[in-house]
């Protein structure tokens, strides 16, 4: 069985680990669950809640932070 | 340090229930370097400061963040939802910029036209209403047009920020009159975004009344941007004090500063 699955990360297809958490994926990324705003699917996960999210095949996961802006 | 402002018994700059010491706020967008940025802001003396919400750069290194250079606990952060073009994309920006739990200020721009900038105002009333809804203090970027002041001040807007000029253009304050007559006729503070190029551009500004200015590219696109900063604050602090003031009439003719009595025959 592939221990990998297809999501869209910041609009990238991206292979991430099967059954992992949001929190798993952002350590997997080496991210800062406070230095980030995570949308799955849409839906924007609070940070305590990062850990209770598994990402399935297909999903749609947004990684946001604070840029330079006017 | 007691200054002048004080003197004339200034009114505290508040918008949405909170009271801010600098009625100069920047942006953080379009430095050659962060510590330049840094740099600059401190000479601003601004304490509202802007930054966009994007994208984390999953391939880049993890300092790209602009949080990475900027205390939050010395500076009050205004996100906004800049480059936004409907007011869906608009409120899903603004949600995603308070979950970063900074405060519920959201500076809301809906943009109409790529070329000029200039806002979408029947996006920006309807995304008003959904985030003033959601529990957001609203500042809206808006034009200089009065009727849709009103509206967004009607809609619940927390401040009503009328642009000088169109943003990142530097042709400074292009309507005097449609800002002085925005300012006269709401309640909810008036801040000037967009526009201001130089110092006398933020002082003309300020003498309009206004509340207060929004600036960046006229700091981060100057030739030494820390100098700048410094005179866009003694430029904010010299309009502002000269409305306080109040100036002379206007007249058409010369009026003599010396006695014409007492002259030799």
């Amino acid at each position: 069985m592939n221990d990998t699955i297809d999501i869209t990360l910041n609009g990238e297809r991206r292979a991430v680990a099967r059954g992992a958490t949001l929190l798993e994926l952002l350590a997997s990324l080496e991210l800062d669950p406070r230095a980030v705003v995570v949308e799955h699917n849409r839906t924007i996960v609070r940070r305590l809640a990062l850990g209770d999210v598994r990402v399935a095949p297909g999903d749609a996961v947004e990684l946001v932070h604070f840029v330079g802006g006017g | 340090m007691a200054t002048a402002v004080e003197t004339l018994r200034d009114t505290p700059f508040a918008i949405g229930g909170r009271t801010f010491h600098s009625r100069l706020m920047v942006g953080t967008g379009k430095y050659s370097d962060n510590e330049t940025m840094v740099r600059a802001i401190e000479a601003s003396g601004a304490e509202i400061v802007t930054v966009a919400v994007r994208r984390v750069d999953l391939d880049r290194t993890k300092q790209a963040g602009v949080l990475y250079h900027l205390d939050p606990k010395r500076h009050f952060l205004l996100a906004n939802t800049a480059g936004c073009a409907t007011a869906q994309d608009a409120v899903r920006y603004a949600r995603l910029a308070r979950e970063a739990g900074f405060n519920e200020f959201i500076k809301l721009e809906v943009i109409g036209d790529q070329e000029t900038l200039l806002p979408d105002v029947q996006g920006l009333l309807e995304a008003t209403q959904l985030l003033v809804r959601d529990g957001f203090k609203v500042l809206a970027y808006t034009n200089e047009d009065l009727v849709t002041a009103l509206r967004l001040e009607d809609a619940g807007c927390a401040a009503v920020m009328p642009l000088a000029s169109p943003i990142g253009s530097g042709l400074g304050l292009l309507n005097p009159y449609s800002v002085r007559t925005i300012k006269r006729r709401l309640k909810v503070p008036v801040v000037v975004d967009a526009g201001v190029g130089t110092a006398s551009d933020a002082c003309i500004t300020m003498e309009q009344g206004v509340d207060g200015i929004l600036m960046n590219t006229a700091l981060a696109a100057a030739q030494d941007p820390v100098a700048m900063a410094h005179a866009m604050r003694l430029a904010v602090e010299a309009g502002r004090t000269a409305y306080l003031a109040g100036r002379m009439p206007r007249r058409e003719v010369a009026v003599p500063s010396s006695p014409l009595e007492g002259m030799l025959d």
